[in-house]
């Protein structure tokens, strides 16, 4: 888990362009949107994106969004539930 | 009346010209992305969203920025400052990497950060976020700098008091190679130069001085 | 200020080839917006609004006859097609002539010949017709126009703009008339690029209603011509009254919260056409049926005291056509003012956004001078433009 979480942390700093980020910057507890990294609307989008694309999971419902994005350690988990 | 330009930006060739100053040149950069973000660290800016933006936006930013670095705004109301920019290839440089994205069905991965940057006013979007600039805003395509063609838009602002102030010129990028005029142009009742010192001095806004500007040295 | 009068116009979409084609459709229900399963559009049916295809080559073959053309049809791409058969019909009444210095040409769009990008497409025609100012210039010598064309490429509104600003230049006697024409086609990459912000509907879209789950793409062209001079047919004249632009300076993808700043540029469009809130008899609005967009747009009727007013979205019969909406939602706009009728907002059925709306429920007769167009885009730009009978 925590070598899922170290990999993603530098995928998402690369999906999202978060140049000036570092991947000790990021807390894998602490949530992704409102404070911290600042994500945005298009930055949730690019998060399934970056599901489909690297981990093979396809968000059927976007309003799922909100619980699985919702910190680094909560997308690890997903990830480990559901991939393929 | 005429109106002025009271501070303006060349971009090219790995330069960056700022109000008759060569304030930034990189001789041994090749690519545009690195290029862009030593400008952005040389200039001191403080704004992650810059690393979100394409080529196009970038530069047009980054023009901006500098041009505002010299002279201000903040006395315009938000409404009445415009923002008009041009270019020739619109967003293709952008374009070809979404068209990347969706070429092949087996890797078929469209991306909405790249998306929403091909179209050329995104430029002008985020210009208007940064500096809370309100007012008329127009994306204009020509195939190549065309003085005239920026004068007689952003002149008809002023003429029939559409706009205080206006960010105005050229911003276009492709494959490498870069070009962008930045202009603030300000009707001449505003113009108060900044601490009793004249930085630069104004020009008046017309064709044969932003064609000066649009001329390779 | 010098009037501008708006003498013919023409509209190309999914319903027809002329504007009266296409009000006639809407008139009688008309969807445009279907159900179609293209892989080379999409690698799953979608819901979208596409011009006959059949009929496009048939009429432009048509018109390369007429013209005594030396190029084959095959020498143009879809969208030039769609452009000069909109030209084409809106020049008909032969009041302005293209090669006329004095005669402007403008052309709205916002990603040209995209489809050229495509591997299938790209050895089919040079390589500058990717670019706009290209595209431009092979519609404009077609049909002789002598002066430059103006292009502009802001997104959503860019129809909009495009009429606003031919008219700007003709009030300032740097032109006497315009051909101002938008258009855009259907293609893969801007299917794509929408589905990737999950901003497509999988049935026709339903602006301004309760359950609207997004926009349905279209394609199409709408052309105005302009004059200084008005038409003296004892015609009632339709002017262009008054238009602006603003920025939200909020996010690039995001419509503004508030509404506040379309509603500046509608107020600011509104006076510069010396009309109060009481007398816009109709608003042809944006109304893309995205989630966003159509909340924004209801707060800034409602900022402007304009809730009061007939409006519709024709969007439901046309979906969103991109870089043609501002023109031929703007001939609607202008047909409502001719025709003395107020169009129903197709889709809609219950009220969906916070801020009050008068929707338009079924076609229906009225005493209609004054009209109101709206737009909005990504980049956070706005637009607004009254039309107005004398």
């Amino acid at each position: 888990m925590e070598e899922l979480i170290e990999k993603l942390k530098k995928e998402v700093i690369a999906q999202l362009n978060l140049e000036d980020i570092s991947p000790e910057d990021i807390n894998p507890d602490s949530p992704l949107f409102g404070e911290g990294l600042g994500l945005d609307s298009i930055d949730a989008l690019e998060l399934i994106v970056l599901l489909e694309k690297n981990y093979g999971i396809k968000i059927e419902d976007p309003k799922d969004g909100k619980k699985i994005f919702f910190s680094i350690r909560s997308m690890a988990e997903y990830i480990t539930e559901n991939k393929k | 009346m005429e109106s002025l330009i009271t501070s303006c930006c060349i971009i090219r060739d790995n330069k960056v010209m700022l109000n008759d100053r060569l304030i930034y040149y990189q001789e041994n950069i090749s690519k545009f992305a690195d290029f862009a973000k030593s400008v952005y660290k040389q200039a001191n800016i403080s704004y992650p969203k810059f690393y979100k933006m394409d080529s196009v936006s970038k530069l047009g930013f980054l023009a901006t920025e500098l041009v505002l670095q010299e002279r201000t705004i903040a006395g315009y109301l938000p409404e009445k400052v415009g923002v008009v920019f041009a270019n020739a290839s619109s967003s293709l440089d952008t374009d070809m990497a979404h068209q990347e994205t969706i070429k092949d069905r087996s890797g078929y991965f469209p991306s909405p950060s790249v998306f929403v940057y091909t179209l050329p006013n995104i430029v002008i979007g985020e210009v208007c976020i940064r500096h809370q600039i309100k007012g008329e805003n127009a994306f204009l395509i020509s195939e190549s700098a065309d003085a005239k063609m920026i004068c007689n838009y952003v002149n008809e602002l002023f003429d029939n008091d559409r706009v205080d102030a206006c960010i105005c010129g050229w911003v276009e990028v492709l494959g490498g190679q870069f070009f962008s005029l930045a202009m603030l142009v300000e009707k001449p009742e505003h113009y108060i130069p900044t601490d009793g010192i004249i930085k630069f001095l104004p020009k008046i806004f017309n064709v044969e001085h932003v064609n000066l500007f649009l001329k390779p040295n | 200020m010098k009037p501008v009068y708006i003498l013919s116009d023409n509209i190309i979409t999914s319903l027809g080839f002329t504007t009266a084609e296409n009000m006639e459709a809407i008139l009688h229900e008309q969807i445009g917006i279907k159900t179609f399963d293209d892989p080379l559009l999409y690698h799953s049916p979608i819901a979208v609004s596409l011009v006959d295809t059949a009929r496009l080559s048939a009429e432009f073959d048509t018109v390369i006859d007429h013209y005594q053309s030396t190029l084959h049809s095959a020498a143009f791409t879809r969208l030039e097609k769609l452009f000069i058969l909109s030209v084409h019909d809106a020049l008909k009444l032969q009041d302005v002539n293209p090669r006329d210095p004095r005669t402007l040409l403008v052309i709205s769009t916002t990603k040209g010949n995209i489809d050229l990008l495509e591997d299938r497409n790209k050895m089919l025609f040079g390589h500058k017709r990717i670019y706009l100012w290209e595209l431009a210039r092979v519609i404009g010598i077609f049909f002789g126009f002598v002066t430059k064309p103006m292009i502009i490429s802001n997104a959503c509104i860019s129809g909009v703009v495009a009429v606003m600003a031919a008219t700007r230049f003709l009030q300032n006697g740097s032109y006497d008339n315009a051909v101002v024409t938008g258009g855009d086609i259907l293609s893969e990459f801007v299917v794509s690029g929408f589905q990737s912000f999950q901003a497509l509907s999988m049935a026709p879209c339903k602006p301004f209603d309760l359950n609207r789950n997004g926009l349905s793409l279209g394609e199409g062209c709408g052309t105005m011509v302009l004059s200084v001079n008005d038409r003296d047919n004892g015609k009632t004249a339709i002017r262009i009254a008054g238009a602006a632009t603003t920025n939200d300076a909020n996010h690039i993808s995001g419509p503004s919260r508030t509404g506040e700043e379309l509603s500046m540029a509608i107020k600011s469009a509104m006076q510069q056409a010396n009309v109060n809130a009481s007398s816009v008899e109709y608003i042809s609005a944006h109304g893309t049926a995205t989630l966003f967009n159509d909340e924004m747009e209801s707060k800034a009727v409602g900022l402007s005291a304009l809730s009061h007013v007939p409006v519709s979205s024709l969007k439901g019969y046309w979906g969103h056509t991109l870089g043609a909406a501002g023109l031929i939602e703007s001939v609607a706009a202008v047909t409502s003012i001719r025709n003395n009728m107020l169009n129903r907002s197709a889709g809609f059925e219950t009220p969906g956004v916070s801020s009050p709306l008068n929707v338009i429920l079924k076609h229906q007769q009225a005493e209609v001078k004054t009209v109101l167009k709206t737009a909005s885009g990504f980049g956070g730009c706005n637009a607004a433009i009254v039309f107005q009978s004398l």
